[in-house]
């Protein structure tokens, strides 16, 4: 090759580089990359394997939620998104070659709609948070010219702190709405004095952040619509089992995390962002992400295609609804496999296991003696314990779990002073009876001493 | 090549019914397990409010396990990586995953380690998680990294966001307005500037490839906030005057930012720490070898040159960075989550990173080691150089820009030429590629080439794998100007013909899920 090209050596097709910012051999193999030489899948594999075995193993899956969660991974889930031509597939540009990818993420997009209810759903965005920040930019495109837009406080607070990054160079007023103390759910009259004609969307997360199920759901959207702002739905996939939809509650926008259906926890990620909306075409013309969509070939085959791209950075650059290019495509594929897999009675007996093992735990503690009525409206699979009269500190609690090899649930106290001592514990299809009732004896010793 | 043919490729032609036409009622495909009976009868009835409660199970299709097996086994085979052959797709880095690393990431046994859990349960992930960080901030020569941002894009938003940070804590965000970006960008710049609220300003290239430096100096001034770049560009070239750009936005207290989508064209030879960027971002599934999934999932770590921006108050460019950084704490001798502070924008995600592609990229760089990863980028700038070489003169194709200069990682062809002749586009050769079994370069990008089709090999790929892609385009280009009608046929190989994109997107037709598409079947919407 070096004699074709016409050079000597290779090093001679780097002389562009002005010299006194080129790396020579010896500078570049002196700095500290990886062990400083190249090793064999042998060593890299012992290594590797070595030090991940520093994470403590857990007796069973951690009783931690907060947005996601422990489910279960079916190995099919797996095994499809490991085969190559799926994984190693570059975003489908060329159509003709990529029908296959492409029908895999137009079945995402059309599970997840009959799931939600929603008429479009995109490709995927990066995760929940994320897309809940997009689909308030969103609505600030939709509804320009307002400049506020109204979120519950028993959102999800990690999701709080991506909205305020990605709303924040535009200067928009978010506005928090408190939650009922004895409830659990958004204050309706409060959240009403809030939204006004100045309100571009109204977001809500049902099961909300303390896992309470919003039983007002439907009036918070009606609110939203009598001002003309846009009403975002938040939403735990699983839970849309035995949960009325986004479509039914009457939401333009729905959001909500695609990692409990069979993404697997995964340290913080990939996970599925999901976004959907109306078949309106004035908010899908707003839609951030890149969309699949039905098409034919010109010889009159059913095909796929990428539609509405010209909403995208590749072609309208800084006019562009968002800058998303890399998704999380290959999860959206997990979650349709995971989908076709649970079918219509799949998703609602998922739903109802959840249900019934968070209730479980629930009716155990209270029975233990622990404050688990913080709230008075229903849970799915979450709930918060209070240890405020036990009068010990929450970090007491956790670390004596972990000293019996069990994970309790999320401390919560740092983002709600008002519950102080207070964690949120998950429950779900990987929790069994054995496991909740060692969780329960555990915190019954630690708290009452036996 | 002695006469050889083109292989040939046939894709299969599955005629793959959609989800929703398989499957038959009370099918399911996986075995959940039962509620205990004794949790049932501690629980009783599920006690949902009717106001909340979904009245209608949603319309999913019920499928047993194998059909759902033979259903996405089916897909697969109309689909196409790198696992089956060439993607030479320009800027997207497509080289090969090795199965090690699939094997050590997606088994790495992290399914049930939540991102909120105990430091002290995850002290192996933070581990590694921390060398990461450090071993991409000596390849880019940059002081500290995160590893939050999903992608090359989250990562140029992260980075944008620091930048306009950076101007608020200096009390001149006001006129600090603007970001300056070639225009041989990629389109998330331009997209991501205007995510962060600033204002953009293209500057043209020159003929040579380089920025055109003076049209940059009169843009440059009071208002510039920062500029953004590719280096090597997204013609292949090397940015040769970087030091006078970072100079010259740099004496206007603006911040460099680097796009590193084309890091595979120079690591281990040059960094942009040492070319004056102030932050950079990295694309670990192009250079660092984490698979594209079909779209993703990536990661885009973003990498800062520290320093003490606001002396009075103490204030550091890494104390603007959004996401997590994993420091050590040598007290404990623990490794932590550093959650951002005050003057952070704060978090781009919910939680940490995407540590699967990250661990992914972990297990690829111990692999190479220093040398491994300068030989990846010897490897991949000899094959570009040595097809631009072979494409030289094959009529139908010309090689704009940067003329007698050699590429780094990738090179732009046009087909213009051929477009103006003949009438066949760069559309149609790519077409042509594909029934070879090649997957076509990124068309019709850069945008200031005309019928562009931007090529990069990477190193995984073979010379025979060139010098055939190279046979093939001699084949279309001799086709095109026999008989262009025959090239508006293609791609005759693959499991469709030329898919009708207009029709597609037409307001009539436009059919975003499977619902929308039923719904205009009973003429419920129009």
């Amino acid at each position: 090759m070096l004699d074709t090209i016409g050079v000597k050596s290779v090093e001679e097709l780097f002389n562009d580089i002005p010299p006194s910012i080129r790396l020579s051999r010896e500078a570049w193999e002196r700095l500290e990359i990886g062990v400083r030489r190249p090793v064999s899948e042998i060593e890299a594999k012992r290594i590797v394997t070595e030090k991940l075995s520093k994470n403590k193993k857990l007796k069973m899956p951690p009783f931690m939620g907060g947005g996601v969660y422990p489910h279960y991974v079916p190995p099919l889930v797996k095994y499809i998104i490991s085969r190559g031509e799926f994984l190693t597939a570059y975003t489908p540009y060329q159509a003709e070659i990529s029908q296959g990818l492409m029908q895999a993420l137009f079945e995402y997009q059309s599970l997840m709609a009959e799931l939600l209810d929603m008429d479009v759903v995109n490709a995927s965005m990066y995760d929940w948070g994320s897309a809940t920040a997009e689909a308030v930019l969103m609505a600030l495109r939709v509804n320009k010219g307002r400049g506020k837009v109204v979120l519950p406080a028993n959102m999800n607070p990690y999701h709080k702190r991506v909205v305020e990054a990605y709303t924040w160079p535009h200067g928009v007023k978010l506005v928090y709405a408190p939650y009922n103390r004895e409830t659990g759910g958004v204050d309706l009259e409060e959240l009403k004095k809030l939204v006004d004609e100045d309100t571009a969307a109204v977001y809500l997360q049902y099961p909300n952040f303390f896992g309470i199920i919003e039983a007002e759901a439907k009036a918070v959207g009606e609110i939203a619509h009598d001002k003309k702002a846009l009403f975002i739905a938040g939403v735990y996939p699983i839970s849309l089992g035995l949960l009325k939809s986004p479509g039914e509650l009457g939401a333009d926008i729905a959001v909500g995390e695609g990692q409990p259906l069979g993404l697997g926890l995964n340290y913080g990620g990939p996970y599925l962002g999901i976004f959907a909306t109306r078949f309106d075409m004035n908010l899908v013309r707003q839609m951030p992400g890149r969309i699949i969509g039905l098409a034919e070939s010109k010889t009159g085959e059913r095909g796929f295609a990428m539609i509405l791209q010209t909403r995208e950075q590749h072609i309208r650059r800084e006019k562009a609804t968002s800058n998303i290019c890399t998704n999380e495509a290959l999860m959206a594929i997990a979650a349709a496999v995971y989908l076709s897999m649970l079918g219509k009675s799949g998703i609602l007996k998922l739903a109802e296991i959840n249900y019934y093992r968070a209730h479980y735990a629930w009716r155990k503690m209270k029975e233990a003696g622990l404050d688990v009525e913080i709230f008075k409206w229903d849970f799915f699979n979450e709930f918060p314990v209070s240890f405020n009269k036990t009068g010990l500190k929450y970090s007491v609690v956790h670390d004596k779990l972990l000293e019996r090899g069990i994970h309790g649930g999320l401390y919560i106290g740092d983002f709600y002073r008002e519950l102080g001592e207070t964690a949120l514990y998950a429950f779900t299809e990987l929790h069994f009876k054995e496991d909740i009732d060692a969780l329960v004896q555990a915190l019954r010793e630690i708290v009452y001493g036996g | 090549m002695g006469g050889e043919t083109v292989r040939v490729y046939r894709q299969a032609r599955w005629s793959e019914p959609l989800v929703f036409e398989l499957g038959a009622p009370g099918r399911v495909g996986i075995a959940l397990p039962e509620v205990e009976e004794e949790v049932k009868k501690v629980v009783g009835e599920i006690r949902i409010p009717e106001s909340i409660r979904r009245s209608s199970p949603p319309n999913l299709p019920e499928l047993s396990e194998v059909e759902v097996t033979r259903h996405f086994t089916n897909l697969t085979q109309m689909a196409y990586g790198v696992d089956n052959g060439p993607v030479p797709l320009g800027s997207c880095t497509m080289k090969f995953n090795p199965r090690i690393a699939w094997d050590l990431s997606f088994n790495s046994g992290l399914d049930l380690v939540h991102p909120l859990q105990d430091e002290r349960t995850v002290q192996g992930v933070l581990e590694v998680m921390y060398e990461l960080q450090k071993w991409l901030a000596n390849i880019t020569g940059m002081d500290i990294c995160t590893l939050h941002p999903a992608a090359g894009a989250h990562g140029e938003l992260a980075g944008v966001l620091i930048i306009r940070k950076y101007h608020e804590v200096k009390g001149q965000l006001d006129k600090k307005t603007d970001i300056i970006i070639p225009d041989s960008a990629h389109g998330t710049n331009p997209a991501s500037a205007a995510m962060a609220g600033f204002r953009v300003i293209e500057v043209p290239s020159a003929p040579d490839g380089n920025v055109d430096f003076e049209a940059l100096k009169s843009v440059v001034g009071e208002s510039t906030a920062g500029l953004m770049i590719t280096n090597p560009s997204t013609l292949g070239l090397f940015e040769e005057r970087i030091l006078d750009i970072a100079d010259l936005i740099h004496k206007y207290d603006g911040l460099l930012y680097y796009d590193g989508a084309n890091l595979n064209g120079i690591m281990g030879y040059a960094r942009p720490g040492d070319m004056g960027f102030d932050i950079a971002h990295i694309n670990i599934h192009k250079t660092f070898s984490s698979p594209h999934g079909g779209g993703g999932p990536g990661a885009g770590p973003i990498c800062i040159k520290d320093r003490v921006i606001d002396p009075e108050r103490g204030i550091k460019l890494s104390d603007l960075i959004p996401g997590y950084v994993v420091v050590y704490d040598k007290e404990s001798g623990l490794y932590r989550l550093k959650a951002p502070g005050p003057y952070s924008p704060g978090l781009l995600r919910s939680f940490f990173a995407n540590t699967i592609p990250l661990l992914w990229a972990y297990v690829y760089i111990l692999m190479m080691g220093p040398q491994g990863l300068r030989k990846v980028t010897e490897h991949a700038v000899l094959i570009t150089n040595y097809f631009m070489k072979l494409m030289e003169g094959v009529r139908g194709f010309d090689i704009p820009y940067g003329k007698g200069r050699f590429r780094k990682h990738e090179v732009v062809l046009s087909a213009k030429p051929m477009a103006d002749e003949v009438g066949v586009t760069a559309e149609d050769v790519a077409k042509g590629l594909l029934d070879a079994g090649f997957y076509a370069p990124t068309m019709y990008f850069p945008l200031i080439v005309k019928e562009a089709l931007q090529t990069e090999f990477t190193e995984s790929e073979t010379p025979e794998n060139v010098e055939r892609y190279v046979e093939r385009l001699k084949e279309i280009s001799r086709i095109a100007y026999e008989n262009p009608a025959k090239a508006k046929e293609w791609p005759v190989n693959t499991s469709v013909a030329r898919i009708d994109v207009a029709k597609a997107n037409h307001p009539r037709y436009v059919a975003p899920t499977w619902r929308v598409y039923v719904k205009r079947l009973k003429g419920e919407v129009t």
